[in-house]
Parts: C-alpha cells; structure tokens; sequence
C-alpha cells in the first residue's frame, strides 16, 4: 500500500492508506500515527487515526509543510513492515436491542428511511439476507469489534467486524441524518458500527443502547475519573445482548456510581488473525471471560 | 468580581484560543470563531491575548458587573451599550460595580467579542476554558449561558485604547474565501471544480460554530468509480476519514461545509480542500444569506496571507504600545 498524501489547508497534512476498509489498512494507519508521535516533530500538534487514513496538524510557523511531508514519506517504508500486533484491551459492552428509546426516536424520523415500513433493525436484517431481527443481532453480537477510529464527536467509537469480509453486515446510512439520537445508542451505517457518546444529530440505523457511560466531561464516573473518553484505536469489543431488567439493573449501577465495566488485556496479531479468524476471536474470548 | 447573566443573547459561550491535543479523541479546538477579534479584545482591556472573553452570535448579551473593571467589544458591529449609552466597539470602556452591559441590533457582522479585564476565570479543563457545547466540556458547566449564571473574572489589570477600523479585518460582499484544493478533489471533474470557483455562494441557515453550510452553487459532478468497500453508496461517500478545520465536505455533492472551531473530527463525507488558516476569522462574522465565493490558492499563497494576516495583528500591537 503506498500511503497518497494531500495537504488540508497550510495546517494539515492527511495521508490515505487505501481508498476501502480492511484491517490492513487501519494498522498501517496506526503504526504511522504511532510512529509521528514517537518521532515528536516540532510544530506537530494533533495526530489522529482513522480507519484507512489518518491526519497531522502543524504549525507552519514552525515547520515548512515541505519538510513535513518529506519526514513523513520517508516513515512510510517502516511502518508498512511493522509487525501489526498490539497489546491492546477487550471490552464487554452490554446493549439493550430493540429498546422503547430508540425505537421512539427512529419512528419520529421515518420519513428520512430508506423503508418507513421497517424499523432499522428490520430493515438491517432484510438487506444483509438475515430473514429476521434475531439473526442479525446474534449475527452483530456474536464475533468482536475493533475500534478503528475515535472521533466524529467525543469518544465516538467506530467500530469495525472482525470477521471475513463476506460475512461483514453493511447497511446503508438513513437517507436524510435524524436531528437526535438517544445518548449511547448503538448504531451502524456502511461497514462500521458506533456508540454514540452524547445525544445529538446521527446518520447511522439505530439498533438498541447500551446502560454504559463511554464520555464524562464532569469525570464523575469511576471508570472515567482518569480520561473522559474510554475508547482508543485498538480496543476490541464486546456486543452482550441484555433484556429490559438487566439494562434497569446496569443504570442503577451506573447512577450509584458502582458500575464496573469488564476490560481485560489481549494481544492481537493481525496475521494471525488472518490465519485463522474463529480461533483468534475464540481465544480473545477466552481473555474476556477468564476461561 | 462577577459578571451575572441578565439575559443571554442567542448563544453566549466562553471561549478562549482553544483546546489543541485531543481531536484524535474526537474534542475540537474550540475557542473564538474570530480569534483576531478575540485577541484584540483582550489586549484593549490589558489581558493576555488568549484570555477567557464572551462571544456572542447575532444577538448580544445583558450583563452586570458586580464590581470595577475595563470593558471591551471587539467584532461585529453590534453596538455595546452601557446603562442603556451606546458605546463604542474596538475601544476599552470602564465600568462601575452594578453597571449593565446590553446591545443594540447586529449591523454587520455576526459575532462580538466581550473581554473583561482578568478575564472569564471559569475552570480550565483539558488546558483550555473554551465551551464545547456538543461534548458538554469547558466553558460555564459547559453550555451556553442562561439568565442568572454567575461567572466569576480574574484579577484584572489597567486597558485602555481602541483600534482604527483600518486595523480590523471584516469579510468583504462577497466574502472571498481562500482555499488550497485537496484531499478528495480529484473525485470532481475538471469542468465541476472550475464551476465551484466561479459559483457566488450563500451562506444557509444551518451554519454554527461547528460548521457553515453555503447553498445556491451548482452541484457537483463527481468521476465515475465504483465504490470501495465501508465507503457507502453515494458518491459523495468516503470510508470514515478525519475532517480538517476549514475543510470543505459536499454531502450528496449539493452543499458544501465548512468546518470550524467546534468541527466533528471525521465522518465519511469527501473534501474538496480547505479554507486556509487565514480566512477561518472571516467566516466566524458571516451571517446566513451573506455572499461568498472560494478562491483558490496555492500552499505558497496560504502561508503568504498566514504572515499579513500575523502581521495584521502585530500592528495592533504597536498601535496599541504593546
């Protein structure tokens, strides 16, 4: 993969790993983005992954946009042999499908559907051949995620199938974006899944929603008193589908303040996964769930 | 010393020079939409140049002061009144314990800058005290303000002076917008991205601080290609990239937007290019309906308006003695 390089303005420089989506292109853009931050390049002030490409900020008043993107160029070579394996963390995420809140707020907007028929889950379940909403939430729920981008709006997660691309559900985004979305909705447009961090304006078909705070400005939540976002690029998750009493018993967690999310370590190895798939995302159950 | 918040205009925020390191989580700078106007501000009223003031958008503010300091309005022409006196913006004013800060009607312009000396001493988080209103962070409780709040100012030391109108800069009618084509702009054809530039551009309703739309050019026509995978179908679709300040996405290939101090960080939407770091000020004092066009530049021409553009501020400095 040769990385295409373009300036954004005189104060940004975007590389483009590959124009489509795969796993390969995601950790080359994470080894480059690894590999400027350790470089720390004088007037460099933001370095962001994201899921085939990534982006620099500078400071042109103290590096020349030329010299940068020569530096750049010249970490390609490395970063594209890099071993693409990572200590990373597994994260279980509880959701609530076909909740009563998103349910309310999909049939509020569903004149911007591509079928005002359908409810999104429906709707996701006949374009990827599923017959029915169980299928496809066991089908979303039962391999792991990895979080191949943070961003859109305060830790957002994108959230990428780590299965064959075959077997990887894609549905299209609403056709005109909803004015609101609940507060950590799950949702998924294209090949990516997401949790929506705060309530606000959203494109993606809404699935169901998850008790667990993942962004707290005030860092009042336990687990959030350290960074007020959870996710990285390189987290893997977890979908655990739970019913209406287990999402009342999560909240009461939650708003004790008591709420623990299960987070254990794993390493991923991009070739091995490749190898062999369904052993890989067995073994980082195993991480998961303590054997 | 206290400003209390009579009544709040539209959409009053305290903002500073922003919050730079945290966009990979998805947390924009945030800070002044026109941070020349901000930094003047501060400077008329003695305050370091990246001091915490109040912009307001459109619609100013009515605020108290509970105790003496040095006021200033620097911005759009949105006349400053103190106890109902009309007052001069770009020019340091004193006022008393229990004085009423309010405004007349927008004249030009959209956003006013309000530096009080010892600046908005909200607390710092994330190393800035900017509001980033979508992520609830920064700022007073990280909102907008609402009749009542209280925000407290530091100590604040002597101002004094105002700023010539040939000193300030103002966009033009219509507003000419500088940007350096890239990132997705090989996606249009030669014929669209000659149309883009010849196309007068108006400004839409749904423009904020995270972003302005321009409606009433000619919609784009992109290159045929077949989609690559997780891109989605539209044209206008990418795989979920990071979005430049100032770059501009086109959804559907209709309306441009370009985005600003409270941008979202990605999305799957292609760019043409940005507007350069020049002109990002002269966006934040468009109104809806206001005419503009985008010019195109080369990197050598951005980093050229970068300098006049710092030397601009530099002879505020030396007009002011600073």
């Amino acid at each position: 993969m040769t990385i295409r390089f373009s300036f954004g303005g005189d104060e940004h420089i975007f590389g483009e790993v590959s124009e489509s989506m795969s796993l390969e292109a995601f950790f080359t853009s994470l080894s480059m983005t690894n590999a400027i931050r350790a470089a720390g390049i004088r007037g460099v002030t933001e370095i962001c992954p994201a899921n085939a490409s990534f982006q620099v900020k500078f400071d042109p008043d103290l590096i020349r946009p030329g010299d940068l993107l020569k530096e750049l160029q010249g970490m390609e070579a490395a970063a594209a042999q890099s071993e693409a394996s990572i200590q990373t963390r597994i994260i279980e995420i509880p959701v609530f499908y076909q909740d009563p809140w998103t349910h309310e707020t999909l049939m509020r907007f569903r004149e911007r559907h591509q079928d005002p028929s359908k409810t999104d889950l429906e709707y996701a379940a006949e374009v990827n051949g599923l017959g029915t909403v169980e299928n496809f939430i066991k089908a979303h729920s039962s391999q792991p995620w990895f979080v191949s981008m943070v961003g859109f709006v305060a830790g957002l997660p994108f959230l990428y199938q780590m299965v064959e691309r075959e077997r990887q559900l894609q549905v299209p985004k609403y056709l005109r974006p909803r004015t609101d979305t609940p507060r950590l909705t799950v949702g998924h447009g294209g090949c990516f899944s997401c949790i929506y961090s705060v309530r606000g304006a959203g494109g993606y078909q809404m699935f169901g929603i998850t008790p667990m705070p993942i962004y707290d400005p005030t860092q009042q939540v336990a687990y959030l008193r350290d960074e007020m976002c959870l996710f990285r690029p390189g987290d893997i998750v977890k979908w655990k589908p739970i019913g209406r009493d287990a999402y009342d018993a999560a909240l009461e967690a939650v708003e004790a303040n008591r709420f623990e999310p299960v987070i254990r370590p794993a390493t991923f190895s991009l070739s091995e996964f490749n190898k062999d798939m369904a052993g890989t995302n067995a073994k980082l159950m195993e991480a998961l769930n303590g054997r | 010393m206290a400003v209390k918040v009579i009544h709040p205009g539209l959409s009053t925020t305290v903002q500073d020079l922003g919050r730079p390191g945290y966009y990979h989580l998805g947390i924009p700078l945030s800070g002044g939409m026109d941070r020349f106007a901000l930094r003047v501000a501060n400077m008329l009223v003695g305050n370091d140049e990246g001091a915490a003031v109040l912009e307001a958008v459109f619609m100013g503010p009515e605020l108290e002061f509970t105790a003496p300091a040095t006021v200033a309005v620097t911005g759009g022409d949105l006349p400053p009144k103190l106890n109902g006196d009309e007052r001069p913006g770009w020019e340091a004013f004193p006022v008393k314990a229990g004085d009423r800060l309010s405004f007349g009607f927008l004249k030009s312009g959209a956003r006013v800058f309000i530096a009080v000396s010892g600046g908005i001493d909200v607390p710092v988080k994330l190393g800035s005290r900017s509001t980033y209103t979508l992520g609830a962070l920064g700022g007073h409780e990280g909102r907008a303000l609402k009749a009542g709040d209280e925000l407290p100012v530091g100590m604040g030391g002597p101002g004094k002076g105002s700023v010539p109108g040939a000193l300030r800069r103002m966009p033009g009618n219509p507003a000419e917008l500088r940007m350096l084509p890239g990132l997705y702009w090989h996606r249009i054809t030669a014929e669209s991205g000659r149309r883009f530039f010849a196309d007068t551009w108006k400004v839409a309703p749904e423009a904020d601080r995270i972003g302005y739309r321009f409606r009433g050019g000619t919609a784009l026509d992109f290159v045929p290609r077949e989609q690559p995978f997780g891109a989605g179908s539209n044209p206008s679709n990418i795989v979920d990239a990071c979005y430049p300040y100032g770059s501009i996405q086109v959804p559907g290939g209709t309306e441009p937007i370009v985005l600003h101090r409270d941008a979202v960080s990605g999305g799957g939407y292609m760019m043409l290019g940005c507007v350069i770091s020049a002109d990002m000020d002269l966006i934040g004092q468009l109104q809806p309906h206001a005419a503009a066009r985008f010019v195109e530049v080369t990197m050598e021409q951005a980093l050229a308006a970068r300098h006049d553009r710092q030397a601009a501020l530099q002879r505020v400095r030396d007009h002011l003695g600073r």
